[in-house]
């Protein structure tokens, strides 16, 4: 994606961030090195801290503790500063539902100095390049999930941002949606912003991601790059659905012999699930199965969802079990705190 | 349809997006005048699309005037008329303080949106985005003094003082709203929740009106109260906007006035901001 580490400059140096509200340590002393020109994939489920810290690095919150440099300037003394280069699409619209898409363009041209005319012209060309031009006069909340998340961040770019932050921004869209935002993003990035995005997909942060970090609890578990990532979690899971119930026990034990790996009976009388290690035993599992007479209603063999990911890295039993398996691989991604 | 709709919606990765993308125009910051300005420009848009919301600075001024005037005018001055020339003043500035309330609501269910996020995160002067509120809002007190004064003189109010009393009354009234209006919004920024807040202004707004010299003059109280009254904020208004539009105020009626006004933004502006940052 670009020049990668373009000039070794840093968009983002945080060293010990914090947050904490009350009792509940919302962001717990995370580091980050985000080099210019790049996109950093923050992955986390819910509560685990990402809108927080995207929040004190957009001067919205206060950290408590940590010291940050935004582009080279202090985000506590300079937030000014910081403000011009920075711009943020938070988690939840960031745009005003009352007014209409080009109202809400030309307001935020008007309060960065644009004049009327030329506020007026940039929510044009805005408007009709991300395929809204048609929306222009509507009020924003009578727009899709997908027109709303689109207006919003082109909200963010009136002025192109150094650095853009982007909250969970796909979160809730249907596919195509999705791909659309997608695509916005990877032209943004290809012009040079430094793009930082917080999501709960896996899919997501590989799609896009030159870096990510996986984070919980307030805290950075891991950190690599996205095949380093799935290289310690493994290739995926097998999920398998017999048409007997009868036959699980069977199917189950000829799967194990076959991956040579653990297999899971989920409650579901039907299902089985293997973690795999490698993809190629999958096929010849399968073929074992239809040979032994074996009929499946279902089969599929997914990418490690954020799910399995944190399984693996929180601590739970498969974690154990994988290191084992790929401890060689484990070792590029640098594990980060107490986990468990 | 689902085709259509789908052709409609395609997003072009284009000449048109990347220039649209890549464009790195910045802008000379715009001074704190302009951006409150255009805040304003905002609480403009909205009573576009809201009109009903006007309904607080026109029927309610007609409707209190209307009301009071004929429900004490007989029992207290003995005619409507004398009464009048005592009481518009007073339910003048009465109403408008009323009205006031409503701008910590508005903040108060605005503040609440995503949008307040980016305000922000921009670059431009902080209390712009309040500032700018609250000067549409002082446009919208006008309007009702304007509707009131226009229905009084209908019904027979003919001020000593003349047009210039008249407007020199309005606009002292206007500066202690817009200052009292930063209580509000302060308000509106610690309270989680218009009813309560609705609760809390109502439960300030009440007795400092009511218990003020608006209706009555305080000489006819029990002295208890009238200590009271007399140091009313709302009393030492009234007693100011009357004087003015009747020619017979005071340097030290209007001195009063503008204390107050300074000493409430002096203490509540500040404190607006500072739970506004922190929000
Ligand atoms: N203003 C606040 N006051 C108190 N607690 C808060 C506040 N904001 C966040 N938290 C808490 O901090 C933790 C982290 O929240 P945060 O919103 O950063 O998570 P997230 O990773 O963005 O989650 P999600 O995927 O649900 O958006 C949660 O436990 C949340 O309850
Ligand atoms: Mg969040």
């Amino acid at each position: 994606m670009g020049e990668k580490h373009a000039n070794g400059e840093l968009a983002i140096e945080a060293k010990g961030l914090k947050k904490i509200f009350g009792e509940n340590k919302a962001v717990d002393g995370v580091d980050l090195a985000i080099p210019k020109g790049t996109v950093y994939g923050f992955l986390g489920p819910n509560g685990a801290g990402k809108t927080t810290t995207v929040r004190m690095l957009a001067t919205l919150l206060r950290p408590d503790e940590g010291s940050v440099k935004i582009l080279g300037y202090d985000l506590m003394g300079e937030a000014t500063e910081v403000r011009k280069k920075v711009s943020l699409t938070g988690q939840f619209a960031s745009v005003d539902g009352d007014l209409s898409g080009m109202e809400n363009l030309i307001l935020i041209g008007r309060l960065l100095g644009f004049s009327r005319k030329e506020a007026k012209e940039r929510a044009m060309e805005l408007l009709t390049a991300f395929g809204l031009k048609d929306a222009a006069k509507q009020q924003v909340k009578n727009y899709s999930g997908g027109m709303k998340r689109r207006i919003d961040i082109a909200a963010s770019i009136v002025v192109s941002p150094e650095l853009l932050f982007l909250d969970e921004p796909t979160t809730g869209l249907d596919p195509r949606s999705r791909n659309q935002v997608w695509d916005i993003i990877r032209v943004l990035v290809s012009t040079g912003t430094t793009v930082l995005l917080t999501t709960q997909y896996l899919e997501e942060a590989d799609q896009l991601a030159d870096r990510i970090a996986v984070i919980d609890q307030g805290k950075i578990i891991a950190e690599g790059t996205s095949g380093e990532l799935k290289a310690s979690v493994g290739a995926g899971k097998l999920h398998v659905r017999v048409l007997d119930p009868d036959q699980r026990a069977e199917a189950a034990k000829l799967l194990t012999e076959e991956l040579h790996v653990d297999i899971q009976l989920p409650s579901d009388p039907l299902a089985i699930v293997a973690q795999v290690s490698d993809t190629e035993l999958v096929t010849n599992a399968l073929g074992k199965l239809a040979n032994a007479n074996i009929k499946l209603t279902d089969f599929s063999l997914g990418q490690p969802s954020l799910d399995e990911v944190f399984l693996t890295l929180t601590g739970k039993p498969v974690e154990d079990h994988i290191d084992e398996e790929n401890g060689e691989e484990v070792q590029h991604i640098h594990r980060k705190g107490e986990v468990g | 349809m689902n085709h259509n709709l789908d052709t409609e919606n395609k997003l072009e990765v284009d000449e048109a997006m990347i220039s649209a993308l890549s464009s790195r125009e910045r802008p000379v910051k715009p001074n704190g005048i302009s951006t409150s300005l255009t805040f304003g420009w905002r609480a403009l848009l909205k009573i576009k699309y809201v009109p009903e919301q006007m309904l607080d600075v026109t029927a309610f001024p007609i409707m209190f005037l209307l009301m009071f005037t004929y429900l004490f005018g007989g029992a207290i001055a003995g005619s409507t008329s004398d009464y009048l020339q005592f009481l518009l003043p007073g339910i003048l500035a009465m109403t408008v303080v009323t009205i006031t309330m409503y701008t910590g609501m508005e903040l108060n269910n605005d503040i609440r949106k995503g949008v307040f996020d980016r305000f922000r995160s921009l670059p431009i002067w902080g209390p712009s985005v309040l500032v700018g509120m609250l000067l549409v809002d002082t446009v919208r007190y006008s309007l009702a003094s304007a509707i009131m004064i226009t229905l009084g003189f209908i019904m027979g109010f003919r001020p000593d003082g003349g047009l210039v009393g008249v407007l020199l009354g309005v606009g002292l009234l206007l500066l202690f709203s817009f200052s009292l209006s930063w209580i509000w919004t302060t308000l509106g920024l610690i309270l989680r929740s218009e009813k309560s807040l609705m609760g809390v202004s109502m439960l300030v707004l009440f007795p400092l009106t009511f218990v003020s010299n608006v209706f009555v003059d305080p000489r006819t109280l029990p002295s208890w109260l009238e200590a009271f009254v007399e140091v009313n904020p709302i009393s030492l208004l009234v007693t100011a906007t009357r004087g003015l539009m009747h020619g017979t105020a005071t340097i030290e009626e209007i001195s009063w006035v503008l204390l107050a006004s300074v000493i409430i933004i002096g203490i509540f502006a500040p404190f607006t901001m500072y739970l506004y940052r922190k929000k």
